[in-house]
């Protein structure tokens, strides 16, 4: 060994082994990095394609344009107008570096909203933020304010580098170009909420978060029609949230439009007819509320359906705002929001007559003999009269319909009652005035496609015993302890009133004799609709066919190639015999001629358009008298169902008649000469009929492939 | 009139002479490798740069232009260095070393320039660099000389040398890690380590060292060492699905672009993960989430290739030295590259705690291309010239 050797040797040995030693660990790690990248690029490529796809689409709905409501000639009721909005970019305002403060600082000034409402209703809505806030999707455009005026949007579109990010532009809303007519049947649109989103998978599918849903109406029960399909388009954003690019797009279907039955100038006279007739019974009669309901007896289409109070839709217009809706709910107001045709529910009166006839016809009291028509009866000890005292002596049952003979009826319910077993039936009881009354679709809805439709009420035995059982509890408390609170001011009402829950808590589930009597004649507990009355009466003029009535006619795609019709639906027979029913319509032709309704009708020329109809003066306990009229024309070839209601309006024939007849007059063209002369301006002029031939269009406006609508001329 | 004419003339032969002797000894292999990674990631770097709303590659070459300029700079700057006797150069390490500290200490002052959270960066006169990153090449050289020419004429380092060496690290290592860079900090010690181990000191102190090294990482592990946030990224590290948009959202989006190449990638400009701008940093530190999304597992693949060879390369130019002080610079600029590229490859991947530092030759950063091309030059130049001794 040298000396050179020595000292170069432990060095260099150690430096080749380590060298050798590095160059396996470099092996190694860079072979693991290796190993890593194909782990991850190769088995689990797929997986993360999905996770990158995830990240950079988002998917944007394009709400469809809605499908107008359509007027049986086409003339539209509910149509989209367009208003200016401004709105801004989210992300590209987030995104600036004071966070768009300067940007919308400047729009402050332009459009007059201060600049903390600007910056609320840029944050986008969740659990800790409420509105004013964007509840839609921070792709779209947040709404900043809507319908601006042209000079400011176009301000704001000119100087585009004074507002980056901000754009104004063209959005599309409900307009009724009618005006306030047929409010309540047409409906209105409001925002989605939670509850219509977890029911409905249409809107959820599509949900863009600012949609509206019909609420009401037949924007509510043709929604998903009217509605059509979204579009969607899925757009690259990158971290920031800026679109790099369309990727791909699904244009919009447009709803379908809604022809309906209405013919416009029908309602617009039912309308005014029922306003002007309401305003005749005051100041006598409060007339607070009031219905008027023109059905096609032949279809069930309706052709007009009026409800007052009313209001104006375009409250609606862009959202409602909480004074508005303060005051649509408020107290003054009425509850114009509801419909009297379809919600409201009256005890018929005299109109009721007609079920109680057939059911005396149906159940053994001849048709051709003659009944006791005295001033007042006792039945059960209890004393019933005549309308204003009045006997006619023995007639006939059509006499008893022409006049309105309460007494005829009163013994009619007493003696089914009786038959029945009156207070103690033994096994089953007929109840056949409570059949008939349902066999004429009273007590059920009539299916009409409206939402929130009531049932009204036919009291019958079982109904008295389900009342009672509910009621029970209370009644019998009040028997035993009195009522205490009355009894400091009026010691007697209280003994009375104590006597009375004591009576309701141990036989309280009788059906008595006062029911049953006061029931034939629609009165005590017996409540109907207008529109349920309506489809009665177009049952019995169209030979016993009920239908559910429809407002829709027809669905029409919006370039007018589909078209699907709204057939009529049959949902009954009236359980009568051809016998009883001709029977029937030869009284109701009379009424008008020569019964109660003939003041009404003084002058109308019912030799060209015969009116059949019935009179109803109803009582209820604590308020007016409320006016009926429920008639069909032409008697001798029916087409109309025209049933009238002022609610505490004083008498059928003085306060509904004549607003029947102002309705009549309208549909044929006739001139208003009764005591109702409505002051409308109506399309065909007045003195034209409103229905040419008074026979509704059987054909459809047509739409054209470029979406404009052929108006039918007749 | 000849005198003046001749000596530049004569001059400018001796030049021309040495680059011939220059091209003739390189080791072209080594530099073909790293000359593809530079071509590579420019168009990485360019790609990474383009703005995320579909804007043509063309039109947004700013960086591109940049970073070409930094390259050139870098290879430039390379080829002086391989042209020029390393012996030479051992002679200015001192200097080099001093020069280093001192800018270390001038980021600390108002010179300094905040990035990222880190006092890294010296500002003078819209020039800006990054003196940690010169660093590394300081403490490559004086460490060379302190072990690779022991004091006393010893043949190999003995306990005197290591000592002096662990006070000439301590220095920028305090230095760095006040900026703070854990990054750098980390490199600075793997660079002391791997020429320790290699440089036939004392195996007490070697193998004392390595412990240390594994004790003091297990300490961060175990103590309040780590700034928050690497803490963070540490236990990203372990899970990094459980909170992609907190600490882990790096290595998440990271781990989806290179995921999402596959096999052949989306092709150059095409990666929707970077042009979404969904990986941050990642011209710079997630450079190879480019190449894994964009060139998929063919093109990154190669990358990872290219860097062992590169490693292999120098290391074989290590065992082809007779000298100590050459073949420990060898062996620090592999601890060196192999350790950066590693970390930074790995991170991308999920493998490797997130710790911010730049792909050699590939990343965007001056400084840095700058400091790897230096590096690359003294390897060069050693490859160079010692083979002809063996």
């Amino acid at each position: 060994m040298t000396p050179v050797d020595d000292v170069e040797l432990p060095g260099r040995k150690l430096g080749r082994a380590g060298l050798l030693l590095a160059q396996i660990l470099v092996l190694v790690l860079f072979a693991v990095l290796a190993m890593r990248l194909w782990y991850l690029q190769i088995p689990m490529g797929e997986h993360y394609r999905e996770l990158a796809v995830a990240n950079h689409h988002q998917q944007l709905i394009v709400p469809a344009t809605r499908g107008q409501i359509l007027g049986a000639s086409g003339r539209p009721l509910v149509n989209n107008s367009v208003e200016l909005v401004v709105s801004g970019d989210y992300h590209e305002l987030t995104g600036m570096d004071d966070g768009g403060r300067k940007v919308l600082t400047d729009l402050s000034e332009v459009i007059g909203v201060p600049l903390e409402e600007l910056q609320k209703r840029m944050r986008l809505c969740g659990p800790d933020v409420s509105r004013p806030c964007w509840p839609g999707s921070p792709y779209q455009p947040v709404t900043l304010a809507d319908d601006v005026e042209p000079s400011v949007a176009l301000q704001i579109m000119e100087s585009s580098d004074r507002f980056p990010g901000i754009s104004a532009q063209a959005q599309a809303i409900r307009e009724y170009p009618q005006g306030e007519h047929a409010a309540q049947m047409l409906g209105y649109l409001q925002p989605v909420t939670q509850e219509e989103l977890e029911a409905r998978e249409d809107l959820r599918t599509q949900f863009t978060g600012i949609d509206m849903v019909g609420r009401d109406g037949v924007e509510a029960v043709y929604d998903a029609q009217l509605r059509g399909t979204a579009g969607r388009r899925v757009l690259g954003v990158n971290n920031h949230g800026g679109v790099m690019e369309v990727l791909s797009e699904t244009a919009p279907e447009p709803g379908m439009h809604l022809v309906t039955h209405i013919d416009l100038g029908v309602q617009k006279i039912a309308e005014a007819a029922l306003a002007e007739g309401m305003a005749n019974a005051r100041p006598r009669y409060k007339a607070d509320s009031g219905a008027a309901v023109v059905l096609d007896v032949r279809t069930g289409g309706v052709v007009a359906m009026a409800s007052l109070p009313t209001y104006d839709p375009e409250v609606w217009r862009g959202g409602i705002d909480q004074g508005s809706f303060d005051q649509l709910l408020g107290e003054e107001a009425n509850n114009p929001l509801l419909s009297r045709a379809v919600q409201g529910t009256y005890p018929p009166g005299s109109t009721f007559k007609v079920s109680s006839l057939s059911a005396a016809a149906e159940n053994g009291y001849s048709l051709r003999s003659t009944y006791a028509c005295p001033g007042s009866v006792t039945l059960a000890g209890q004393n019933y009269q005549n309308y204003a005292g009045q006997g006619y002596g023995p007639i006939s049952l059509h006499k008893a319909i022409v006049i309105s003979c309460n007494t005829v009826f009163y013994n009619f319910g007493y003696q089914m009652w009786k038959d029945d077993g009156g207070l103690y039936p033994d096994g089953g009881a007929d109840e056949a005035m409570a059949e008939m009354a349902r066999g004429f679709g009273f007590g059920s809805p009539t299916g009409i496609d409206l939402p929130y439709e009531t049932s009204g009420r036919i009291p019958d035995r079982e109904w008295k015993r389900t009342f009672w059982q509910t009621n029970r509890e209370s009644n019998c408390h009040r028997g035993e302890h009195g009522y205490p609170e009355v009894a400091k001011t009026d010691p007697s009402r209280a003994a009375y009133l104590k006597l009375l829950a004591y009576e309701q808590c141990v036989t309280g589930f009788q059906w008595r004799a006062n029911e049953a009597v006061n029931f034939s004649i629609g009165q005590g507990d017996v409540l109907v609709t207008p529109l349920q009355l309506a489809n009665a009466y177009a049952a019995i003029a169209n030979g016993g066919t009920l239908h559910e009535p429809r407002i829709g006619k027809a669905l029409v795609s919006a370039d007018g190639t589909e078209v699907r019709r709204i057939e009529p639906v049959v949902s009954g027979r009236l359980p009568v015999s051809d016998e009883t029913l001709e029977y029937l319509q030869g009284a109701l032709t009379a009424v008008p001629k020569e019964g109660t309704a003939s003041g009404a009708f003084a002058g109308f020329p019912q030799d060209e358009v015969s009116i059949a109809g019935k009179t109803g003066s109803a009582d209820a306990e604590g308020r007016q008298v409320s006016a009926w009229f429920a008639s069909y024309a032409p008697a001798d070839d029916p087409r109309y169902a025209v049933v009238v209601l002022v609610s505490q309006g004083g008498t059928g024939g003085a306060t509904a008649a004549p607003i029947a007849r102002a309705i009549y007059e309208g549909i044929y063209g006739f001139e208003f000469s009764g005591q109702v002369t409505p002051d409308v301006e109506i399309a065909a002029g007045e003195g034209k009929p409103q229905i040419p031939g008074g026979v509704p269009p059987e054909e459809l406006p047509t739409i054209r492939p470029d979406g404009s609508i052929n108006v039918l001329d007749r | 009139m000849t005198t003046y004419m001749g000596a530049p003339r004569s001059r400018g032969a001796e030049l021309g002479r040495s680059a011939a002797g220059l091209a003739r000894r390189l080791d072209w292999t080594l530099v073909a490798s790293v000359a593809a990674l530079s071509l590579i990631g420019s168009l990485l770097v360019w790609s990474a740069t383009i703005p995320g709303d579909g804007s043509d590659p063309l039109e947004s070459t700013d960086a591109l232009r940049r970073h070409l300029l930094y390259l050139a700079l870098g290879w430039t700057a390379c080829l002086v260095v391989a042209s020029v006797d390393h012996r030479g150069i051992r002679a200015y390490a001192p200097i080099a070393y001093l020069v280093t500290v001192v800018m270390l200490v001038l980021v600390l002052t108002p010179l300094g320039e905040v990035v990222n959270g880190s006092r890294g960066w010296i500002v003078i006169g819209g020039f800006q660099f990054q003196p940690s990153e010169l660093a590394k090449v300081g403490l490559l050289l004086v460490l060379a000389t302190l072990l690779g020419e022991p004091r006393d004429g010893e043949a190999r380092p003995m306990t005197r040398d290591v000592v002096f060496c662990l006070v000439t690290l301590a220095v920028p290592l305090a230095l760095v890690l006040s900026q703070p860079d854990l990054g750098t900090t980390l490199v600075l010690i793997v660079i002391f380590l791997g020429m320790l181990t290699l440089s036939g000191a004392p195996i007490v102190w070697v193998a004392g060292m390595l412990a240390c090294g594994v004790a003091g990482a297990l300490c961060v592990w175990w103590f309040d060492v780590l700034e928050p946030y690497q803490m963070d990224r540490i236990q990203t590290l372990m899970n990094p699905a459980a909170d992609p948009k907190g600490a882990g959202y790096n290595t998440n989006q990271a781990m989806i672009a290179v995921g999402s190449g596959g096999f052949d990638g989306t092709g150059l400009f095409q990666g929707e993960q970077t042009h979404g701008q969904f990986v941050p940093e990642q011209h710079t530190d997630f450079i190879f989430t480019v190449a894994g999304e964009e060139l998929g597992f063919v093109g990154s693949v190669l990358v990872i290739g290219l860097f062992a060879l590169i490693l292999w390369r120098i290391l074989r130019i290590a065992q082809s030295c007779e000298q100590p002080y050459p073949r420990l610079l060898c062996v620090g600029v592999v601890s060196w590259f192999g350790f950066q590229a590693f970390i930074n490859i790995g991170m991308g991947m999920g493998i490797v705690p997130v710790t911010g530092l730049p792909l050699p030759f590939m990343s965007y950063g001056g400084t840095a291309i700058l400091a790897n091309m230096l590096a690359l030059g003294l390897v060069l130049g050693v490859g160079s010239r010692d083979r002809g001794f063996a």
